[in-house]
């Protein structure tokens, strides 16, 4: 499934005379679904006018739409005010580790899970299910109490190194999902020709499940790009900052007035909004697999 | 495993090896499976039981990270049963749950069958929908806060320009909560796309059947969606819950808990706690207490809810 467009063009082609019932019904759906539309697109207009208005324009009643004069070096002045360049690059550092580390050992679980049969396999499994109903929120002091006495505090380590153990629950149990519509053939077919379990799984299985990788690979780099809490627990001299605790870090100066504000969020938000339009059937994907195995 | 490789490996008389040459199969079978799962159990006692154990431990010392935690017995719960900021915490955070997420499942399965029509240019609106959903939270935060300002906030002017009143929504107690319903509501694009594949996986034969028994529009919806779509409405309900007791980033950014801690929501609570009053013991409590409301809530939702799932294809 996508957003791909449908051939017929209205609701119910199929059932010929219409009704009156059966008009108004269409017409409905159709008001509908401009109205909510008209609903939800309506805030990122709002954001994107207000980001380019003056200082001035921007606490004006009534509001304008257009912004005029249009002052597009609010963006520059937002990202300079505090040093975007070094968040961006802690950012795509942190979040480039943990898709390393998810996409490879949440993988390597999954195939354990899915493809071999061994004693204490549901157990953990059932453990694995047990963790992923429970949120980050619930560990995050014990887990902080653990990473100061380890040192990591403002370090990168806390928000890159749990990944590498298998990854999050949630991925574990995607790719499971996705290696066990694999037919077992093709992996029979590797170890008869001398390949071990190891080369199964690395050989066979990854390159056949390339799309579950992108998949969670998107999703686990949007995860750390847009996490605040981990970061903002963790991190603690700005040069070590993320692009979200950097943002957050506005709201809390009040001498940052809300056009800066708005054009430093459209800036964030603009590269998730770019990705999903490259990316769109991985994204779409993603949430599928999530909700209809679960 | 491949056994045309063992004898060289044992020539070679690394001890593991031959030792592992001695077990059979079966035994061979299990090591591979526990070594394959290995990340994630040593992941589950670093980062799960680890913690959960210190924090356990924490729940009866006093701990601000200067001095030795010290030992402190169960004052930490006297003091949780008495204590009217955590007693607030709870309301809002239960308040907002009940709210929030019967209203963004109910809006959610809504969108869904709307984007479910066949029209030209319908996958635009499927974008559309989806969008908000994938907001990073700061920027979603700072957006709000935005739209809410009472003088210059755009919800305040369409309000103003129907002849409504002037609202506080982030300054008033009994509207800050309605401002949060919303901002979630608006982001129910996740739970939307769950919905819309759950319904285009119901095979239209169940409604062509529905329709020559003389079902309505209405009727289809009730004894054939709804029915069918089950396990996936149970799904986002489970997954609406959890999200709705992890409230932080838009109680931190936009309200920062206020106004008259309106907004305190558990975690954010949890949070300060911990990290601006230095109270890792107390918080340590109220990170059991989190669980506990987790596993308790869980059970009622599965025990109750759960049970009345109906299930097409119970094996899959």
């Amino acid at each position: 499934m996508g957003f791909s467009e449908k051939s017929a063009d209205f609701v119910e082609s199929r059932r010929s005379p219409k009704s009156y019932g059966d008009i108004f019904f269409h017409w409905l759906t159709v008001f509908l679904l401009v109205f909510f539309a008209v609903v939800m697109v309506t805030p990122f207009i709002w954001l994107l006018s207000s980001s380019l208005k003056t200082q001035i324009n921007i606490f004006q009643y009534p509001p304008q739409l257009i912004p005029d004069p249009f002052v597009p070096e609010n963006y520059v002045y937002a990202l300079t005010y505090k040093p975007f360049g070094i968040y961006f690059r802690n950012t795509v550092l942190v979040a480039g580790l943990n898709v390393v580390a998810v996409v490879f050992t949440s993988s390597f679980c999954a195939y354990g899970f899915a493809r071999m049969r061994f004693p204490g396999r549901d157990f953990w499994f059932g453990i694995v299910m047990a963790t992923l109903f429970l949120p980050y929120a619930v560990l995050l002091v014990p887990s902080f109490i653990v990473f100061s006495r380890l040192g990591w505090v403002d370090t990168f380590l806390p928000l890159v190194v749990p990944p590498f153990f298998g990854g999050g629950a949630f991925n574990i149990f995607l790719m499971r999902q996705f290696f066990r519509t694999i037919p077992e053939e093709i992996a029979d077919a590797a170890r008869i020709d001398g390949c071990s379990e190891f080369g199964v799984y690395w050989r066979v299985m990854l390159p056949l499940s390339k799309p579950a990788l992108i998949t969670i690979g998107i999703f686990t780099f949007l995860f750390a790009w847009n996490d605040l809490i981990g970061p903002i627990t963790y991190l603690r001299s700005p040069d070590n900052f993320t692009i979200a605790v950097g943002l957050a870090s506005f709201r809390s100066q009040t001498d940052i007035s809300w056009d800066l504000q708005l054009a430093a969020s459209t800036a964030v938000t603009l590269p998730v909004i770019v990705l999903f339009f490259f990316a769109q059937r991985y994204f779409i994907q993603g949430v599928v697999m999530t909700g209809l195995k679960g | 495993m491949s056994l045309a490789t063992e004898p060289k490996a044992a020539e070679q008389g690394f001890w593991l090896i031959r030792q592992y040459n001695r077990l059979t199969l079966r035994q061979r079978r299990t090591l591979m499976g526990y070594v394959f799962i290995a990340p994630f159990i040593l992941g589950f006692l670093f980062w799960w039981l680890g913690p959960a154990a210190v924090a356990g431990y924490l729940t009866f010392h006093k701990w601000n990270f200067l001095a030795a935690p010290k030992f402190v017995g169960m004052a930490h719960f006297s003091k949780m049963v008495g204590d009217p900021i955590l007693a607030q915490s709870l309301k809002v955070t239960i308040v907002f749950s009940a709210i929030s997420v019967p209203l963004s499942l109910v809006f959610a399965f809504f969108l869904a069958n709307l984007i479910n029509a066949k029209f030209r240019f319908i996958a635009v609106f499927r974008t559309i929908y989806f969008l908000p959903s994938i907001v990073p939270a700061v920027a979603n935060a700072i957006l709000w806060a935005w739209l809410f300002n009472t003088e210059f906030g755009l919800i305040n002017f369409v309000i103003r320009f129907f002849g409504g009143p002037k609202i506080g929504w982030l300054q008033d107690p009994s509207w800050v909560m309605l401002a949060f319903v919303i901002l979630t509501v608006w982001g129910v694009g996740g739970s939307m796309i769950i919905f819309l594949a759950g319904l285009q996986g119901i095979p239209q034969i169940f409604y062509e059947a529905a329709e020559i028994d003389g079902a309505g529009r209405w009727q289809r919806l009730l004894y054939v969606t709804l029915p069918m779509m089950s396990p996936i409405i149970f799904f986002n309900l489970v997954i609406g819950f959890i999200n709705s007791f992890q409230v932080f980033v838009s109680a931190l950014l936009i309200t920062n808990g206020g106004p008259q801690r309106a907004t305190l929501f558990l975690v954010l609570h949890i949070w300060r706690t911990a990290f601006s009053s230095q109270k890792m013991g107390y918080a340590s409590v109220l990170s059991w207490l989190l669980f506990l409301i987790l596993m308790v809530l869980s059970f009622i939702v599965f025990r109750y809810i759960g049970s009345r799932v109906y299930y097409e294809n119970p094996d899959d």
